[in-house]
């Protein structure tokens, strides 16, 4: 059974100038394993389908089923509870939380699901697994690069054991050199952990990493 | 890490911003405390002053019937009127007295010797009696003996009469009845004799069941205002209620006004908040995004503002001892007030209502963290 299926999904935002149509009978089926690009022009309706994919939004028609849920019906708290337990997100812009020192901000997941007793020891171990120095733990982010914030990102991303991780561009805001190690990091979580990857990017260069790509224009798929 | 933490945290970020929604919350606490135990003094300060006389009736004449004054007869209804209870009546007028050169004017209370020791306490001395030219002295009146000259053995003279000074009163404090403390107490045979006066101002009932005040009450009015409004008959445990009911609203409407000051202290607190909702409306995106329930972000919220509301509270409730000890030994002169439990309570009740305050002013802006879309919010810059 897919990790993520979409069954002629779509998604229309209302507005007063006319109803927009961000997504247009989408069909994805996504397996567990796979790292899938999903790439297209501006307003191709990429976000919408991370969104949808992250349980972030719900379609306007059509059947999504995340982690073996269905998500038509589900109301805000069963969609926070997917994302919780279900989903790592990694994002462009990083988006730790500042107050929160590196190892809190990758514990944060696992004590929002009350594992408190665990979560210091797995949070150190995943943050070693992707690459974070001890001696960088009690840092807050702001006090970290780019590269090593993606990192930490990657690690809360990470902690809960998610059936996929969701990566908005996350090399978007990296150097060439740093976001070739992101990938790497990425891609080695894919090959080794047998993590299914879904990626969003404007760049072609990832298509290396990649098992597939989807290709959206104007909220169809592609190819 | 909880959300605990997390609400201090984010307070201490903004330390700032969050002394200064403390104070306005200690400012408040402190004005209901004070407020209130002021009013609460000031309830006090009167129950002190009053003697106790929640078993005495004062009869006195209706207005405008037989020239303000109860006859012989009057006084002989009321006494049939209510049975074994004791029956004291009295006139009152004020005069010159002079004792050698000195000379006062005195508030004079004549009341039939046989009488007095039943309503008054003697200090030292003797009570006065019918025969024998004798009169009491109040305490303030033996108090000023330097200046009226009036102390025990003291030879009074009263227009042209004699009195010698054979008994002081105890000080009996502001009655409803009579005061004596001020006044010189004479027999009131002596009185009718001097002034030519045979009528009384009015009449005090001593009830010896308090139980049954009422039911004496309802007989004097029975019997005397059968046909028409001849007497009025208070009872003093009822001014008293009275006087306490509108001490307790002075007391309510002082700790109302200082409860404004803590609605304003709400008011900063939910401005202060909704500028943290803001400025953390992408923080928000992102712990919505991660997988926290709105009701989680709601709590986070409310933690936040129960913590200002909480230690706001506790420095206001330290501050409120200190400024209610200042206010009962300054402006009313008895530190004790302050430990009587009432006024105690004030400090609680405005800590309370501090927190609560605190508490409900961040519920809006928790509220609308919460309800902020997690999309739009991770956008957000």
């Amino acid at each position: 059974m897919p990790v993520i299926s979409f069954e002629n999904v779509t998604k229309v935002y209302p507005l007063p100038a006319g109803d927009v149509v961000a997504l247009d009978g989408v069909d994805i089926a996504i397996d567990e394993g796979e790292f899938v690009l999903i790439m297209g022009p501006s307003g191709s309706g990429k976000s919408t389908l991370l969104n949808i994919m992250g349980s972030l939004d719900v379609p306007t028609s059509g059947e999504v089923t995340i982690a073996g849920r269905k998500i038509s019906g589900m109301d805000d708290d069963d969609l926070t509870l997917l994302r919780r337990d279900h989903i790592g997100f990694v994002f462009q812009q990083f988006n730790l939380i500042p107050l929160l020192s590196v190892v809190e901000n990758v514990e944060y997941p696992l004590i929002l699901k009350g594992r408190q007793n665990i979560a210091r020891n797995r949070a150190k171990e995943v943050l070693m697994a992707v690459g974070i120095a001890e001696t960088h733990f009690s840092h807050k982010p702001g006090e970290l690069s780019g590269g090593q914030q993606q990192r930490v990102a990657i690690a809360r991303a990470l902690v809960n054991d998610p059936d996929f991780l969701l990566c908005d561009e996350p090399t978007g805001n990296l150097d060439s050199k740093t976001g070739t190690a992101i990938m790497d990091l990425l891609s080695r979580m894919n090959r080794d952990e047998g993590k299914t990857i879904v990626m969003v990017t404007h760049d072609i260069r990832m298509t290396e990493y990649a098992d597939r790509t989807i290709q959206l224009e104007d909220g169809r798929v592609v190819v | 890490m909880t959300f605990f933490d997390l609400a201090v945290r984010n307070i201490k970020r903004h330390w700032l911003r969050s002394s200064l929604a403390v104070i306005g919350i200690v400012i408040g606490v402190i004005a209901i405390a004070t407020l209130g135990i002021m009013g609460n003094s000031i309830g006090l300060m009167f129950s002190d002053m009053v003697t106790d006389v929640g078993d005495t009736l004062i009869v006195s004449p209706a207005a405008g019937v037989g020239g303000g004054k109860l006859t012989d007869r009057q006084v002989t209804d009321i006494r049939r009127a209510v049975g074994s209870n004791v029956v004291i009546p009295f006139s009152t007028t004020a005069d010159k007295v002079s004792v050698g050169e000195k000379e006062s004017v005195v508030m004079i209370y004549a009341i039939p010797a046989e009488d007095i020791p039943l309503l008054l306490e003697k200090e030292s001395g003797n009570y006065p009696r019918d025969t024998g030219g004798g009169c009491m002295i109040g305490s303030q009146v033996a108090a000023n003996s330097r200046d009226n000259g009036l102390k025990l053995g003291a030879r009074a003279s009263i227009g042209g009469d004699t009195l010698r000074v054979v008994g002081v009163l105890k000080e009996r404090g502001l009655g409803f009845d009579i005061n004596p403390d001020y006044a010189i107490i004479v027999p009131y045979s002596w009185y009718s004799n001097h002034y030519d006066e045979d009528d009384y101002d009015q009449v005090i009932v001593k009830v010896r069941d308090v139980n049954d005040l009422d039911a004496v009450k309802a007989a004097i009015e029975q019997k005397m205002n059968r046909r028409e409004e001849v007497v009025n008959v208070m009872d003093t445990r009822g001014i008293l209620e009275s006087i306490f009911a509108a001490t307790d609203a002075i007391t309510v409407f002082l700790a109302g006004i200082g409860a404004v000051s803590l609605v304003v202290a709400g008011v900063s607190i939910l401005n202060v908040m909704l500028m943290s909702v803001t400025e953390r409306t992408k923080e928000i995106g992102i712990l919505r995004s991660i997988g926290t329930r709105r009701k989680e972000v709601m709590r986070m919220f409310i933690y936040e503002a129960l913590i200002l509301g909480l230690v706001g509270a506790a420095i206001g409730g330290v501050l409120s001892f200190c400024a209610g000890y200042v206010t009962t030994a300054v402006f009313v002169g008895n530190p004790d007030y302050l430990f009587h439990p009432k006024s105690l309570l004030y400090i609680l009740f405005g800590m309370a209502f501090g927190v609560f305050t605190s508490v409900a002013s961040g519920l809006y802006p928790a509220w609308k963290a919460a309800q902020l879309n997690p999309i739009e919010a991770l956008r957000y810059e």
